[in-house]
C-alpha cells in the first residue's frame, strides 16, 4: 500500500434542516485500502457516501479523491470513481447490455473498449447469456451484480458499495464478497464500503470507521479494535441456563460488574461484563441461586461487541437484516456463509 | 449534447418497451378527440328537441287562419333543420306538467284569440314554455322559435305591402318590410365548426402539457428509483441529462399531437389551411416555452407524488383558461387577464390561426414573441434552479 491517502476527509458535515446527518467527520483512505463504514441504519453512512461521490453537497468540511475537490472539481472526481448504492442504478426495461453500454456511453469511453468492457465484466460475473434479456427480469442478485459492475465500467481507482449485500440470499452474498476481495486484490482498487453486518465489515475490511448518530466514534483494523475492549477486561460469556427465570435475570444484571445482559432466547444469555472478578462473581451469583448451568462459553469479543462497548447500544436494534456472528476468534477461510457457528 | 441524446434514446427505449404506456399514449389523443368532439355543442347540437304544442286558436269568423300559418311556418323550418319534435297537449297547465315529468323539454301555447287579434289588426302573442332547469336547450328553443316567428311576421308584412301598394312586387316587398339583410362570409370558404375551434387547441394542450408533466414525472420517478445517481455521477453536465429528457418528452409530445391531427382530419374533417410546417414549428415552440417551467418544477418536487400533484394543479386553470375549450373573451375581464399570462393561451391562437385561417408567419409575429420570451425567461430561471436542486 502506498502512503499517500487517496481519500482524505476533513470536518465533513451535512445538515439536513436542524439535523445532523454527518457530524464533523474527517478520516484517510490509503491506496489500494479496502475500508469499512461500520453503524446502524441512520448514522450516516450513506450520507457520507453520497457527499464523497458529488451527489450531495457537504454543508461544512472538505473531502478531496485523488486530489480532486468534491465539490469544486466533481467532474474530476466522478471520473475516478464509481459507485454501488443500496438502490439498483438499472432500468428495468433495457437489456444487460443496453444498460450497460448506457452508461458506459455516459464516461466517453470508446466503442471498441467499451465493447470489450462489457463483454470482460458480464463474463466475470458469469450473466453473459443473459445480455439481451431486460433487467427487470432478473433476480434480486443477478441485479445486483449488474449494479456492481455498472460501477465499474469507467475502471475506477475508488469504488463506493453502499451496503452491497443488503436483502441478498447467502449463496448471492458470498459472491459479491468474493469479487468486492477480487477485484481489491487485482486491480488495487481502493474500496470504501458502508454496512450495517458487523460480520461483512470483520471479513472485508482492512480498516474499519464505526459511525454513530453521524459521528465517527472508532477507527482502527478489526483486530485493534477488538484488542482494545478486550484490553479493557471485558468478558464476553454465553450461557445456557434451563431454569431461566426474570428473577435471575434482575440478580444478574444488578451486578456491579456487567454491562449488559441480552436473553437470546428462553434459555440462552449472553453477558458483556468487565473488571477482573467478573466471571467469577457471575458464577458465584448463578450458583447461590441454585441455577442449572447447561453449558456455557467464555468467547472473544467480536465487532458487535465493540460496537456496543463503544456506543452502550447494540446494532441490531435497528438492523433490517443481519448475519448471525461468529462467536470463535476470527479467523481466516470463513466463506461468509450466513449460518452462525458457535452456538 | 451527445450526451442528452443518449439520455433521450434511453428514455424512448424505455417508453416503447412499456407496451401498456405505449397504448395509453396512443388512446389519450383519441378519448380526448372522441369526447371532445362529439360531446361539445356544435352547429347542428341540437336535435329533435322534444316540445308540446297546445292549439288554443278560436279562430275569428269561423277561420284560425293565424294559426294555420304559423303551424305552417312551423312545419316548414323544422322540415329543414329537425330541430323540434313537436307532440300535441291541451293547455299550459298540461305543457307545464310535462315539461316537469320531462316527457318534453318546452312548449308553444297559442292562445284563444290568435287569429282574432291578427285579424283584427293588433299583434298575435304566443307563448313559449321554457324548461327553467336546463338553460342551454332553453336558450336554443327560444333563438329556432323567434326564428320561426320572425319568418312568419315577414312573410305576413309582405304579403300586407303586396296588397295595400299597388304595382310593388315580392322582391320590393320585402325590402320594404326588413330593409336590412345580415350575409355572412367567414375569412376562409366553407362553414366551420366547434371542432375547428377546439382541435389547434388540444393539438398545443396535449404536446406542451406532455412536456410539463411528463419531464417532472420522469425526472422524480429515476429520483425515486435510484437510477437518477447513476448519471449524476458520470462526468458529463447535468444540464444534459435534463436536455435529453426533454427531447424524449417532445417526441412523446410531437407523436401525440400528429396523432391528433390525424384523428381530427380523418374523423371530424378537419383541413390544415396554414403550412403544416409552420404548425409543427408552433408546436416545438410551445414546448420551448414550457421546458423552463417543467424544469423549475422538477427541481421543487420531491418525489412522483408531490410532482403530479403541483402538475395537477396547474394543468387545470391552463386547460380552462388558454381559450382551448372555451373561447377567451367570454370570460369575465380578470379571467382573461390570468389567460393572457399563459403561453398555452398564445400557442393555441397561433395554431388556431394557422390552421384555420390560413395564416402565415406574419400574422403571429405577437405569438410567436410571446412564447419565444416565456421560454427564454423561463429557461434563464429554470436553469441555476435546477442546478442547485440537484445537488442538494
Amino acid at each position: 500500500m502506498s502512503s499517500e491517502p487517496i481519500i482524505k476527509v476533513q470536518n465533513l458535515t451535512k445538515m439536513f434542516g436542524d439535523f445532523k446527518a454527518v457530524d464533523d467527520v474527517s478520516f484517510d483512505i490509503k491506496k489500494g485500502e479496502i475500508f469499512g463504514l461500520l453503524g446502524p441504519n441512520g448514522a450516516g453512512k450513506s450520507t457520507t457516501i453520497r457527499m464523497l461521490s458529488t451527489l450531495t453537497r457537504p454543508t461544512k468540511g472538505t473531502a478531496t479523491i485523488g486530489g480532486f475537490d468534491v465539490v469544486k472539481q466533481d467532474t474530476e472526481v466522478r471520473k475516478l470513481i464509481g459507485i454501488v448504492s443500496e438502490k439498483m442504478i438499472m432500468y428495468n426495461r433495457l437489456t444487460a447490455r443496453e444498460n450497460l453500454w448506457f452508461f458506459g456511453n455516459l464516461f466517453g469511453m470508446p466503442r471498441k473498449e467499451l465493447n470489450a468492457r462489457i463483454a470482460e465484466l458480464l463474463t466475470l460475473v458469469q450473466l453473459s447469456k443473459w445480455e439481451k434479456a431486460q433487467v427487470g427480469t432478473f433476480s434480486t442478485g443477478m441485479k445486483q451484480k449488474m449494479n456492481i459492475i455498472r460501477a465499474l465500467l469507467n475502471m475506477p481507482q475508488v469504488l463506493f458499495l453502499d451496503e452491497p449485500t443488503l436483502g441478498l440470499d447467502p449463496q448471492s452474498t458470498v459472491e459479491i464478497r468474493e469479487f468486492i476481495r477480487k477485484l481489491n486484490r487485482e486491480n488495487n482498487t481502493t474500496i470504501l464500503i458502508t454496512t450495517h453486518m458487523m460480520g461483512e465489515a470483520d471479513l472485508l475490511c482492512d480498516r474499519i470507521g464505526i459511525i454513530d448518530h453521524g459521528k465517527i466514534v472508532a477507527l482502527d483494523t478489526s483486530t485493534n479494535l477488538k484488542n482494545a475492549i478486550s484490553g479493557a477486561n471485558t468478558t464476553v460469556l454465553i450461557l445456557e441456563i434451563s431454569n431461566l427465570t426474570p428473577d435471575l435475570l434482575a440478580t444478574v444484571r444488578a451486578l456491579p460488574c456487567v454491562e449488559t445482559v441480552a436473553q437470546e432466547n428462553s434459555t440462552h444469555l449472553k453477558i458483556h461484563a468487565h473488571g477482573e472478578d467478573a466471571f467469577d462473581s457471575i458464577i458465584d451469583t448463578l450458583r447461590a441461586q441454585k441455577t442449572n448451568i447447561v453449558s456455557m462459553q467464555n468467547i472473544q469479543p467480536t465487532l458487535e461487541d465493540v460496537f456496543l462497548h463503544i456506543t452502550g447500544r447494540q446494532v441490531r436494534e435497528t438492523a433490517e437484516q443481519k448475519i448471525p456472528l461468529e462467536h470463535r476468534h476470527f479467523g481466516r477461510g470463513f466463506g461468509g456463509t450466513s449460518n452462525g457457528r458457535g452456538r | 449534447m451527445s450526451n442528452s441524446l443518449r439520455v433521450a434514446w434511453k428514455d424512448l427505449m424505455e417508453l416503447f418497451r412499456n407496451r401498456l404506456g405505449l397504448v395509453m399514449l396512443i388512446l389519450m389523443p383519441i378519448f380526448m378527440m372522441g369526447i371532445v368532439g362529439f360531446i361539445f355543442p356544435s352547429n347542428n347540437a341540437l336535435n329533435h328537441v322534444p316540445i308540446g304544442l297546445a292549439n288554443q286558436d278560436a279562430g275569428f269568423g269561423g277561420s284560425s287562419v293565424g294559426s294555420q300559418v304559423f303551424l305552417t311556418a312551423l312545419d316548414r323550418i323544422n322540415n329543414q333543420t329537425g330541430i323540434l319534435d313537436v307532440s300535441n297537449a291541451t293547455d299550459l297547465n298540461a305543457l307545464k306538467q310535462l315539461v316537469q315529468t320531462g316527457g318534453i323539454q318546452g312548449g308553444i301555447v297559442i292562445p284563444r284569440n290568435f287569429t282574432e287579434s291578427l285579424l283584427s289588426g293588433q299583434q298575435g302573442t304566443l307563448i313559449i314554455v321554457t324548461d327553467n332547469s336546463n338553460p342551454q336547450v332553453s336558450a336554443a328553443l327560444q333563438t329556432a322559435l323567434t326564428a320561426v316567428f320572425q319568418q312568419m311576421g315577414t312573410l305576413l308584412a309582405q304579403q300586407n305591402v303586396i296588397n295595400r301598394i299597388p304595382g310593388v312586387n315580392a322582391t320590393n316587398a320585402l325590402a320594404i318590410v326588413q330593409p336590412y339583410n345580415i350575409k355572412v362570409e367567414g375569412v376562409v370558404s366553407g362553414h366551420s365548426s366547434y371542432f375547428d375551434f377546439i382541435a389547434p387547441g388540444i393539438m398545443a394542450m396535449t404536446v406542451m402539457m406532455s412536456v410539463m408533466t411528463g419531464l417532472p414525472a420522469a425526472i422524480s420517478q429515476e429520483k425515486e428509483v435510484g437510477t437518477l445517481d447513476g448519471m449524476m455521477v458520470a462526468p458529463i453536465n447535468r444540464l444534459s441529462i435534463i436536455i435529453g429528457k426533454t427531447l424524449a418528452q417532445t417526441a412523446r409530445g410531437l407523436l401525440q399531437g400528429v396523432l391528433i391531427l390525424v384523428l381530427a382530419s380523418l374523423l371530424f374533417g378537419i383541413s390544415i389551411q396554414g403550412s403544416i410546417l409552420l404548425v409543427f414549428a408552433l408546436l416545438l415552440l410551445g414546448v420551448f416555452s414550457f421546458v423552463g417551467l417543467g424544469v423549475v418544477l422538477t427541481s421543487f418536487a420531491k418525489d412522483q407524488e408531490t410532482a403530479t400533484m403541483v402538475m395537477m394543479t396547474l394543468m387545470f386553470p391552463m386547460m380552462f383558461l388558454s381559450g382551448v375549450f372555451f373561447p377567451v373573451q367570454q370570460m369575465p375581464w380578470y379571467m382573461q387577464v390570468v389567460s393572457k399570462m399563459l403561453p398555452l393561451t398564445y400557442a393555441a391562437d397561433a395554431l388556431r390561426k394557422v390552421m384555420v385561417l390560413g395564416a402565415g408567419i406574419p400574422e403571429i409575429t405577437t405569438e410567436l414573441a410571446v412564447l419565444i420570451v416565456f421560454g427564454v425567461v423561463m429557461i434563464a430561471i429554470a436553469v441555476p434552479v435546477f442546478k442547485r436542486a440537484m445537488t442538494r
